[in-house]
Parts: C-alpha cells; structure tokens; sequence
C-alpha cells in the first residue's frame, strides 16, 4: 500500500473526524451521504475535498439560477415592451427594455449562448441568426421588433444528437479554430444553401439578368456571400471546403484525424527525423 | 445606448404625426445603421416608432404619370428582395449589382430602400465622440480636414465637413434618374429628384438630405429606360467584399447606332452626396465607345477633383475606374 493509498483509508475511516463542520455541511448540501460519501471521499484528499465541494456546489446554484432567469425580472427595465415570439420552435414571451437587443435576449434571458456577441456593432456576423428563414444580425435587431417572428439560433439546428449537414461538414473539414465566430459562421451558412437554391444573385455573379432557379455556387461565390462572418484564426479554406460539400453534395476526403498509438504517421516521422535534419 | 420610446405603427399617417410632434423621435426601420450609431452615442433619439408592419413593401411597374412604364420600389422592401426581384433584375441590373456591392448578406436581409437612403456617413471622427465633427456636434470643427482623411471627398466638400455618402444603391439611383417619394405631416405626397435627396455639406453639415423631420419616404422610382444592356456597378475597396467603397462607379450606356447616345455616369466614395459625374457624360454623348473616348471622358471629369492630404491616389483610381466600369458595361461585365 502506497502512503497515499494508507491517508486515503484512514480518511474513509475516520470521515467525521477529518472533516470540518463546513465541508459536513457541503457534502449533506450535495445530498452525498453513506457510502456514497465514502466512495467519494476515497477520491479525493483532504485538501482537495472542501474546493471540489465548492466548485460543485457553485455550479449546482449556477444551474439553478440559469433555469429561473427567463421568468426573473431584471433590476430595472425602461420603456418596457411585451414581445413574443417564437425560438427554435418554442413560443417565447419576454418583458424587455427597449433598448434590448435579440442577442441580448437569446444570450442574457433565454440562455442561448451559442449565438456570440463578437464586435456588437455588425461588423464580424459572430451574433448571426436565423430570423423568418432568412439571416441577420441578432446584434442589430431590437427584440422589441420580433414580435411575432420565428428565430432560428445555432441550439435549433442539430435534430437530438444528430448534426445539421452544415454543422458535420465544419467539423470533417475544421472549419474553425477558436470557434468563437463558428455558431454564426454556421447560421450563415445555412441560410445561404436556401439563398441559392432561389437562385438569388451576389455581386460576383456573372449576369444578373440570368434567373436561373437555382443556383450551383463556385468557390468565389461562396466567399462573397459569406463575407459578412470573419474569422480571425483564418479558417477561410476549411469553411468553404465545409459549405462547398454540403452545397454541392459532393463528399470530399476529411485531411485531418486524432492520432492514437497505431498512427503509422507518428512512426514514420520519427523514423525520418535525422534525413529531414540532412534535407534541410 | 439611451433610453427610448418604442411603439409599432400600423398606420403611415399617425406614424409621420408622431415623429412630426417630437424633434428627437425617429422612423426605425431595418435600424442596421441607426441601432449601431445609438449604441455609438452618436444617435439619441428619445422615441423609436417601428415602421417594418407598414405596407410599403410592394416592387411594381408604375402604370400612370411621368416614370409611366418605370418601376416604383416599396420603401420598406428589403434590399435583397429588391435586388433579386425579377423586373429589376431584367430591367435595372444596375440597381441589382450596386445593392449587392454593399454591405453582407444578413445586412442587406435587415435594411430597407427608404433606410439605405437615409444611412449616415461612415467617417471615423462623425461615429468618435472623443472628436471634433460638425456633422454630429455643430460648431466642434471637423477632425477629418487636417486628419486622416485617406477615405474622405475629393469633390464638393466644405471646411465644415470632407466626409463622403457611404451607399452603393444610391450610386446607382442618380445614375438612373430616380426620384424619391415622400409623405409629409399633412398627409401630403411630394417626390424629391433623386439627385436633390442629398445634399453638400456647406455651412449645414448636419443635414444629409433635404427632407424636413416628420417626412416618411413611401417609394422610389425609376423612369424606364434602354440602359439594360450595357451597364456595370464597379466598386472599388480595401477588402475584396464587405467594405465600403473607396471608388464605385455606376455606369450606363445607350447606344444609337455605332455611337453612344445617352450616358449615365455616377460616382460613390468621392463626395458628400452620390456624385453625378456629368462632365464624363457630357463628353461621351455622340462620341464612339471607344477606350480613348473613355479615358477621354473620365479625365472632363476628374479634373476637377480636389483632393485632400491622404487621398490623392483618389483622383487616378477614380479615372481608372470610369474606364474600366464604361468598358465592362459595353461587354455585359465583361473586362
């Protein structure tokens, strides 16, 4: 038995000697007791018992604060609107400041924080939403406007665990980095797969006279309708390869994958790293 | 961002008598250039009314009057469904590729006709408080005359002010005669020719247009004309999409016979207002399409630039890009 493996059983021994009053109470909070508070105990040190508790216990309040702020009015609302309106499906009715934007309202009252508060200012897309099947900037819309609408954020897309087409192709193609402009990124996207299937036009379309109706976008179109999302970790290529796929229905190879212990790459790089030296 | 009324109108006539009753309310309609700049603090209307639910959506050819056989664009229409919409498209593709050189997707999905008219202008030191900006603040000075003005006027700018119109649609619209309709506190209806919608800064630079507080534009219209066949929206910007224009040109040609008979030349980026380039038209009517006859034209034009410290290159870009934007519009946008 290590000295570590012996503190731990003497701690499970002694469990109500070792622990002080505070961490008693943690624990019955947590509703952890017998031998459940054994076996958790057995997992972690003394040390550690009373900051894992905490945090625990500060998520636990955190959760449950998050299920009560849609209904919670807030400190102090001016020039007050009543809006309903429905997301992701769901029929919302919200009190709000005037001033309140729609992304305030997804992010601060509805907990819908995939829709990201980039530049405020509808320079960046990162807040990018869907609102009556087309999209715009949440940032720039007043929720006080929706009423009656039907918006459509980054949470409505997947069907359960299954991924919206858009959203599996970032992901075989990395279509991000940081992912912080992604959720907009994505939104954007999807709108525009139905913008071109009504054959609606770009700046960079050849001849706008021609109405086709519908529309098979290059590369170049592609990257002049979504240039309303910057990306800052640069992750251009990987997107349009992402949108490029699902819009043209073309599957192309994923280039990137997780590396495990059977990876011959990792051998081979190794195996090559003294000719590399010479090479270079 | 200040604290503000907000109601929804379901009637124009009580909509104008609002506004009208209160100085410092605003029509809100697509608000993608209104919200920002409250948000900026540049904007501090006290009272917003919510024009989106009124009816001035519909794109219709007109069947009576002066633009009989042009086309009457609902206000309130969207800028993509008015570029995308089947007449303009056919008819005024000038229009179409000048609304979709500006701005993003989302955006133009949000902005409205009447509210891409009344966009302000995107110079740094109007949306910077901490600055001098007689636009926003009259009497403060102008930060942008000794500053950094790579992006400012080189035509009909003041002391007072050397800021430039940021729309690409307008461009568009003075090249193609249109005219503004507008309906007043007294329930009156009055059409304002486009090129008399904006103003030049002068003494008042505070003043974007000349429409009076209260006033809700309703339609814009565009007499019919033999322009469809040889016009091109060029612009010209520090990124390759979503930036505002350093140079546009909208440019539009009839021929008769193997000369060109009637020309429409407009400029964006290079003054207060959209610029009419009527020196170029004026040189082009009767002449052949040729590159010398352009270059020719472009030069009638921009001789009378004046630029400022940063924005010399302005004066040759802008030439280049007459050339260019004419050549593309005799080739149906083909270089």
């Amino acid at each position: 038995m290590t000295n570590e493996q012996k503190e731990v059983e003497s701690l499970m021994e002694n469990e109500d000697r070792q622990m002080s009053a505070d961490e008693e109470q943690l624990l019955n909070e947590l509703g952890v007791f017998g031998e459940a508070r054994r076996r958790f105990l057995g997992q972690v040190s003394a040390a550690g018992l009373s900051v894992l508790a905490m945090q625990m216990l500060a998520e636990l309040n955190a959760l449950a604060a998050v299920g009560e702020m849609e209904n919670a009015v807030p400190v102090q609302i001016e020039n007050a609107v009543k809006v309903a309106f429905k997301v992701n499906g769901a029929e919302k009715s919200l009190r709000v400041d005037s001033r309140m934007t729609l992304l305030d309202a997804l992010r601060e009252r509805m907990q819908l924080t995939g829709s990201k508060k980039g530049c405020d200012h509808g320079q960046c897309g990162a807040c990018t939403v869907i609102v009556d099947g087309r999209r715009v900037l949440s940032c720039l819309t007043l929720a006080a406007t929706c009423e009656g609408k039907s918006v459509m954020t980054i949470e409505g897309l997947a069907k359960g665990d299954a991924l919206h087409p858009v959203q599996a192709a970032f992901v075989k193609h990395d279509g991000f980095q940081c992912g912080y402009c992604t959720p907009g990124q994505i939104c954007s996207a999807v709108a525009l797969m139905t913008e071109a299937k009504n054959g609606e036009a770009s700046y960079v379309t050849a001849d706008v006279r021609q109405q086709p109706r519908t529309l098979q976008l290059s590369d170049e179109e592609i990257r002049e309708r979504m240039s309303g999302n910057i990306c800052r970790c640069g992750a251009y290529p990987n997107i349009v390869a992402a949108i490029r796929e699902v819009h043209t229905g073309k599957e192309s190879a994923q280039t990137w994958q997780f590396a495990d212990e059977n990876d011959p790459a990792i051998f081979e790089n190794s195996d090559k790293e003294d000719a590399r030296d010479e090479t270079v | 961002m200040r604290p503000f009324k907000y109601s929804r109108a379901n009637d124009a006539a009580n909509a104008v008598r609002t506004i009208s009753a209160n100085a410092n309310a605003k029509f809100l309609a697509g608000g993608t250039n209104l919200i920002d700049l409250m948000k900026e603090d540049v904007e501090r209307p006290n009272e917003l009314v919510d024009i989106t639910r009124l009816n001035f959506t519909p794109i219709k050819t007109i069947a009576n009057g002066a633009n009989k056989g042009g086309v009457s664009i609902g206000a309130l229409a969207k800028n993509t469904d008015t570029a995308n919409q089947p007449l303009i498209r056919q008819n005024y593709p000038l229009l179409t590729q000048a609304i979709l050189a500006g701005a993003s997707g989302q955006i133009r999905n949000m902005a409205t006709n009447g509210g891409n008219l009344l966009q302000r202008t995107r110079c740094s030191y109007f949306y910077d408080t901490a600055m001098p900006c007689n636009k926003r603040e009259p009497g403060s000075g102008c930060g942008a005359l000794e500053g950094i003005n790579r992006m400012h006027a080189i035509f009909g700018y003041s002391e007072q002010c050397v800021a430039v119109h940021p729309s690409d649609m307008c461009i568009a619209l003075v090249a193609l005669d249109a005219t503004v309709k507008v309906q007043g506190a007294d329930g009156k209806e009055r059409s304002i020719l486009f090129a008399d919608f904006h103003r030049l800064p002068g003494n008042t630079p505070d003043k974007d247009t000349n429409l009076q507080h209260g006033e809700l534009i309703t339609a814009i219209e565009l007499p019919k004309n033999n322009f469809a066949d040889k016009s091109y929206y060029l612009k010209v910007r520090d990124r390759a999409s979503y930036a505002f224009a350093l140079v546009s040109v909208a440019a539009a040609l009839e021929m008769n016979g193997g000369n060109i008979g009637q020309a429409r030349i407009a400029l964006g980026g290079v003054a207060h207002k959209p610029w009419r380039a009527t020196e170029a038209e004026k040189f082009l009517v009767g002449k052949a399409a040729t590159e010398a006859n352009f270059k020719s034209a472009a030069d009638a034009e921009m001789r009378n630039a004046k630029p400022l410290e940063h924005n010399k290159f302005k004066v040759e870009l802008g030439r280049r890009a007459i050339v260019r934007a004419l050549q593309m519009a005799m080739n149906g946008g083909a270089v």
